[in-house]
């Protein structure tokens, strides 16, 4: 193992990367806050005793769940504009992709949160004479989101690291940055390890705030 | 919305696309065999009481949990080959990122397991006088063998939808055939459409016994 | 009886194809206190969840003050609750559960003012003063800002007791109040209970502490398979019981006294 590692090339590019870096957490934030939104309105449906609201949440879940994220990147930016003759760019169908599997899998932690709150606190609620609404905001949900922070966040990890595919459409991520400043240094091995690098402090830097707001939410117990 | 879906490429691409299922199962298949042994070995190193065994265990856990996988396979691709002077073909830089990045996440599920038995059984069988090996063999995994079973289905699941990142290296599975064929056609929504259904074909299996594994679990505890 | 708050009508109630109630007929008035016992799968729990509907009757009526609850749906009996009028049923009739089942993210004030801002949508501070009351008369005027984790079974319960009073109930139903406590523990939840008694309130009590049943209850009732076998004055069913399945029940609970 003679190899000289030499990472000027990188350094002196860092400008290129920081762009990457922006770019990924740009679209990781925007992605985490719609698939919220589309996972709370998924779990609500799969909650419904209706069937015909039921069914079409758990089917989109499980499509979602059980086909790879590359393939929906893929067909957001390829298959959909030939159904709705719109053309999205890079950006919009990468987003798009996310939002809704993360949506999906969001969708799985909001309901497996409400439905792990134990029978007694329903009926502890109901015995008061709550309705359903003050139940669910007095009562139910202030529990269950202390349970469903850390798979939240969790799932939110894995999304930002799956941002990484919409490389693959050409958005400037940090990978795809990665690639433009390996074909000007030719140092595959100083700029892929440097990314990786941003990539754990990313994640690292995360899970320890994370650590930090779990401690306050779950005080009580 | 008057878009002709044309069924008769579906079936013209099949035999293509299922050329591609083989090699994604030879992906699959290895890449959770060596990932599970890999995976008990790092989790006795992350329990043992020797630091320098416990530390890097740890490091190579999080590096892998903490990058994405695209990430990971680019780099044994590119990257590798230039620290150990010799070439690698896509599908063995795959195979290595796959199973590497799987034993890492195994680890961690056996550390859990083995974790989640309490102190009395390995009292119990050191008051008989067994080894630590011994009780790890005959007492403590047994018991959690079957407590992990689901982790370990889910993580085969992961593992197959990883698999077509693959495709990023030009290893043919089926991401990579569904992708050429979908831009020598000009029709990707018939032929992602198609991939993404046969992915589900795959996967679901393994997400419907995983729920029933932990369905039974949870019965009988 | 003209004067019952509370009056059952032909109440059956099934869980799929297991048939618990069979057809019961009750009712209580003003200050009557009763204890209802019976064996585990007997239906006495069930019997009393449905007076406040935490169970919905797959057919007959209660009724409050006369008044029936819910509207008839479909042409077989069964009945339609709306929502609202089941809120307002359970503001009037109060519940203690054999788990607490006390909200642990609360205080044990915020408990015991929770149905009171919320339900009757109190001021806090007027809450906040009639939950301290209710807390210092179970005794525990000293734990007002612990959570309930932190208690003991017999602590928790009292607060799930005070919660419920605060809310001013007219009938107050304790479902199996001590069957999670430890022995040492179920004397003071006990007390508290022959408390209220003392001050004259409606109860109904799902209990297996025959003998607090004996110096509690107005009335006693034995429920088994569904049916009230047999009904009368604590006397009556616990000392001379006239049915053998009463008397055989009551053996097994004298088998090892002394």
């Amino acid at each position: 193992m003679s190899y000289q590692w030499d990472f000027s090339g990188v350094w002196s590019r860092w400008d290129i990367l920081l762009v990457g870096l922006v770019n990924t957490v740009k679209i990781a934030a925007i992605s985490i806050v719609l698939g919220v939104i589309v996972g709370l309105a998924l779990a609500f449906l799969k909650l419904s005793t209706k069937r015909h609201l039921s069914l079409p949440a758990t089917a989109f879940i499980e499509f979602y769940r059980n086909t790879p994220p590359i393939i929906h990147f893929f067909w957001f930016y390829y298959a959909l504009p030939v159904v709705v003759d719109i053309s999205l760019d890079p950006f919009v169908a990468a987003v798009l992709a996310l939002s809704t599997q993360s949506g999906a899998f969001y969708a799985e932690v909001f309901r497996g949160g409400i439905v792990s709150i134990e029978q007694g606190q329903w009926e502890g609620a109901r015995a008061l004479g709550m309705s359903h609404v003050q139940m669910m905001r007095r009562i139910i949900l202030p529990q269950a989101l202390t349970r469903m922070f850390a798979p939240f966040v969790e799932r939110s990890f894995e999304l930002i690291k799956t941002t990484a595919l919409a490389s693959t459409l050409a958005y400037a991520d940090i990978l795809y940055q990665a690639m433009l400043v390996n074909s000007e240094t030719f140092r595959p091995l100083e700029v892929y390890t440097t990314i990786a690098l941003m990539y754990v402090t990313l994640l690292v830097t995360a899970s320890a705030l994370s650590r930090v707001a779990e401690a306050r939410l779950t005080a009580y117990r | 919305m008057d878009y002709q879906f044309e069924f008769a490429l579906v079936l013209r691409s099949l035999p293509v696309l299922l050329r591609g299922l083989v090699v994604t199962i030879q992906l699959w298949v290895p890449s959770i065999l060596l990932g599970l042994a890999g995976g008990f070995l790092l989790a006795l190193a992350r329990l043992s009481d020797r630091a320098w065994l416990r530390l890097p265990g740890l490091l190579y856990i999080e590096l892998f949990r903490d990058t994405p996988v695209l990430i990971q396979l680019i780099w044994f691709f590119y990257a590798l080959p230039i620290l150990i002077g010799a070439e690698l073909s896509p599908f063995a830089a795959a195979l290595l990122g796959l199973a590497l990045n799987t034993s890492a996440y195994a680890a961690e599920i056996f550390r859990g397991g083995i974790q989640s038995i309490g102190k009395g059984q390995w009292e119990g069988a050191r008051a008989l006088g067994m080894r630590r090996g011994q009780i790890l063999r005959r007492v403590i995994l047994p018991q959690v063998f079957k407590r992990m079973l689901p982790a370990f289905t889910n993580r085969a699941i992961e593992v197959a939808k990883m698999s077509s990142l693959a495709s990023v290296l030009s290893v043919h599975e089926l991401m990579y055939q569904g992708r050429l064929l979908s831009s020598t056609y000009y029709r990707p929504l018939e032929i992602l459409t198609t991939v993404a259904f046969i992915y589900f074909v795959l996967i679901y299996p393994g997400t419907w016994l995983s729920a029933r594994i932990e369905k039974s679990l949870a019965a009988k505890a | 009886m003209t004067d019952a708050i509370l009056r059952v009508t032909g109440l059956h109630k099934s869980f799929g194809d297991h048939h618990v109630l069979k057809g019961i007929d009750f009712s209580v008035a003003a200050a009557e206190r009763v204890a209802i016992i019976g064996g585990s799968g007997s239906g006495k729990s069930t019997f009393l969840r449905c007076l406040n509907f935490m169970e919905l009757p797959s057919l007959g009526t209660v009724a409050l003050d006369g008044r029936e609850i819910g509207r008839p749906a479909g042409g077989d009996g069964a009945r339609y609750y709306p929502e609202a009028e089941l809120c307002a049923v359970r503001e009037r009739v109060g519940m203690v559960f054999q788990q607490f089942n006390l909200f642990p993210h609360m205080t044990v004030l915020d408990n015991v003012m929770e149905g009171l801002v919320t339900v009757k949508g109190m001021k806090r501070a007027a809450a906040r003063e009639r939950a301290a009351a209710e807390l210092e008369k179970v005794g525990l005027g000293a734990k007002f800002d612990a959570y309930p984790g932190r208690l003991s079974g017999g602590q928790q319960q009292r607060v799930a007791i005070a919660r419920a009073l605060a809310m001013e109930p007219e009938i107050l139903l304790f479902d199996e109040p001590t069957s999670s406590l430890d022995p040492e523990l179920v004397g003071e939840v006990l007390r508290v209970i022959r408390q209220l008694a003392d001050e004259g309130r409606t109860m109904l009590l799902v209990t297996h502490e025959l003998g607090f049943a004996y110096h509690f209850a107005t009335k006693v009732i034995f429920l088994a398979d569904g049916v009230f076998h047999e009904v009368g004055t604590p006397d009556e069913v616990l000392k001379q019981p006239r049915q053998e399945r009463t008397r055989a029940f009551l053996a097994r609970y004298t088998e090892f006294g002394f």
